[in-house]
């Protein structure tokens, strides 16, 4: 039996007038990777930045509906505690370019103007390096500006700034798309890795990505839940012929 | 093909015309300087005695005119142009707004300075005098502070443009980044946009300084033009520019003509200066 963590209830998601989301109703599972799977333009970015709290902060943007974290509706809840409980890792890494590595991982709480001692920042920067697999590559240089790595250490480095905070879920929008193959494959096995520890929502347009890394899958088409269940089954027998559709690559 | 080598050669004939006019005026400085420069050498820059009748020269009161003015004036400026430039890039979301909001901040720019200046002169000095009264200072009205206010309202809508302008060129993957981490609007601009952006704000002040270092017109008319070491930046005083303005067509000998132009050759020398400068720090920050 599988533990909910998140439960998303007839979300509708808008753009001014333009309706991307439309009645999704979906469970995340704890310690679980669930990935949003569909073609361009279907709302994956938007639903996930609907999780965060980040999809508000778009001109005219809004929802209706209800998100419940743990049972809480999350918009009930200041915007800034939802993003520190739940993480974000966006398609393009991002470090901040004028913090050392280290003041990168532990950004969150430097901007919050939370304080912390020397031994808690240590342990920190530390522990999320080492989640993220990135700390046996950059310990030596943790006061070097984080924009002199590689594209996949920098987005592993925004995977250790978001695990910093602790959070509850991490939402990862294509966290590969912008990589090569070999940095793929490490995220990929990271993502793994994590779920031990935290639960995560993947966005991903990759299919065998999907295949590799998720548990369970959600394909969405024009802003509606097509298919939601276990990868392994919706990948061998899909119940909509819109997902085999796609599986097989005649959409998207 | 033709057509299109003629135009190649027309463009390489202004682009050379463009730096020979800068040279040749520079060279003309230089050339009609070296009276001056060797009748005083480097003292020129410490001597405070300006004394047409006796032939004797010294910049000094100019060069401390002209750094306190330009100073002050930036100073006042800074955070009004950073106001404005936070405001029109992050704060006003409305793109049509802001650019509205841009362009009455560039008309600005473009008042011609005499105009300034009598705004300054019959409206802004009265009202520094009337101040001055009340603080007990003696009361002039024009003088170095009030030339820096008028400065200041001169040189905002240049800082503040290209502020605008850099603010607005910090990726909103960068800023999202912060947000998601938790922290408020505020929080991010003060920690993620503002360090983001700071070599351009800091390009834009230094080019501001730069206008506020040359401007003559509007000084002129403000300043009180005394050829005096100012002791208070109440008092009157002179820049480089505004000396130049106010006594070219008094210089009878030559040594006096020469000693303006001299000043001049620094004016040149230093706001060509700060200007590479400025722009170079831009051109890095755009790469
Ligand atoms: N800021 C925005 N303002 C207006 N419309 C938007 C905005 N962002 C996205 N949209 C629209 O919302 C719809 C869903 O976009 P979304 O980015 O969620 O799709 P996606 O599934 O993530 O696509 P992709 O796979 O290309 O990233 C699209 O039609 C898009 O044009
Ligand atoms: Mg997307």
């Amino acid at each position: 039996m599988e533990n909910i963590i998140l439960k998303i209830i007839n979300l509708n998601a808008y753009y001014g007038n333009q309706k991307v989301l439309k009645n999704v109703d979906l469970e995340i599972y704890e310690n679980r990777v669930t990935t949003i799977l569909g073609p361009s333009g279907c709302g994956k970015t938007t639903l996930i930045r609907c999780i965060n709290r980040l999809h508000e902060l778009s001109p005219g943007a809004r929802i209706e509906g209800q998100i419940l974290l743990k049972g809480e509706d999350l918009y009930q809840i200041e915007p800034m505690i939802v993003r520190q409980k739940i993480g974000m890792v966006f398609q393009k890494p991002n470090p901040f370019p004028t913090m050392t590595i280290y003041d990168n991982v532990i950004a969150g709480y430097i901007l919050s103007g939370i304080k912390l001692s020397k031994e808690e920042k240590d342990k920190i920067v530390e522990e999320s390096l080492i989640k993220s697999g990135l700390w046996d590559e950059v310990k030596e240089n943790l006061f070097k500006k984080g924009t002199f790595l590689s594209g996949g250490q920098q987005q592993r480095l925004c995977i250790a700034r978001a695990l910093a905070m602790k959070p509850e879920i991490l939402l990862l929008d294509e966290p590969t798309s912008a990589l090569d193959p070999v940095a793929t494959s490490v995220i990929e096995e990271l993502i793994i890795e994590l779920k031990k520890s935290v639960t995560t929502v993947l966005v991903t347009h990759n299919i065998g990505q999907a295949g590799r890394v998720s548990d369970y899958t959600a394909f969405f088409y024009l802003g509606e839940l097509v298919e939601f269940g276990k990868t392994t089954e919706m990948f061998t027998v899909p119940k909509s012929k819109k997902t085999e559709e796609y599986l097989i690559g005649k959409i998207g | 093909m033709r057509k299109d080598k003629v135009f190649k050669i027309i463009l390489l004939l202004s682009g050379f015309l463009i730096v020979a006019l800068l040279s040749g005026i520079f060279l003309s400085l230089v050339f009609s300087s070296i009276p001056s420069i060797k009748e005083f050498g480097i003292n020129f820059l410490f001597s405070k005695d300006w004394d047409p009748v006796n032939n004797k020269f010294g910049a000094l009161p100019f060069l401390i005119g002209t750094l306190l003015t330009s100073v002050i004036s930036l100073l006042i400026s800074i955070p009004f142009s950073l106001s404005i430039s936070i405001f029109l890039s992050e704060i006003l979301k409305n793109k049509l707004i802001s650019n509205i909001f841009q362009t009455f901040v560039e008309l600005i720019a473009g008042i011609p300075s005499v105009i300034v200046g009598l705004w300054g002169l019959f409206i802004l000095a009265p009202f520094m005098r009337t101040l001055q009264l009340k603080l007990g200072i003696q009361p002039i009205g024009v003088g170095i502070f009030t030339a820096s206010i008028i400065l200041s309202i001169m040189i905002i809508p240049y800082s503040a443009s290209i502020g605008k302008e850099v603010i607005s060129m910090v990726p909103t993957e960068v800023k999202e980044g912060a947000i998601s981490l938790g922290a408020t609007e505020f929080e991010t601009l003060k920690s993620v946009t503002l360090p983001f952006s700071f070599n351009g704000i800091f390009a834009g002040f230094l080019l501001s300084f730069g206008r506020a270092f040359g401007e003559t017109m509007a000084v002129t008319m403000v300043i009180g033009n005394s050829n005096k070491i100012p002791d208070s930046i109440f008092s009157p005083g002179q820049t480089m520019a505004s000396l130049i303005a106010n006594e070219f067509t008094e210089a009878t000998t030559k040594l006096y003509t020469s000693s303006l132009i001299e000043i001049g050759l620094i004016l040149f020398i230093v706001s060509m200066l700060i200007n590479i400068l400025g722009r170079l720090i831009i051109r890095r920050f755009k790469f």
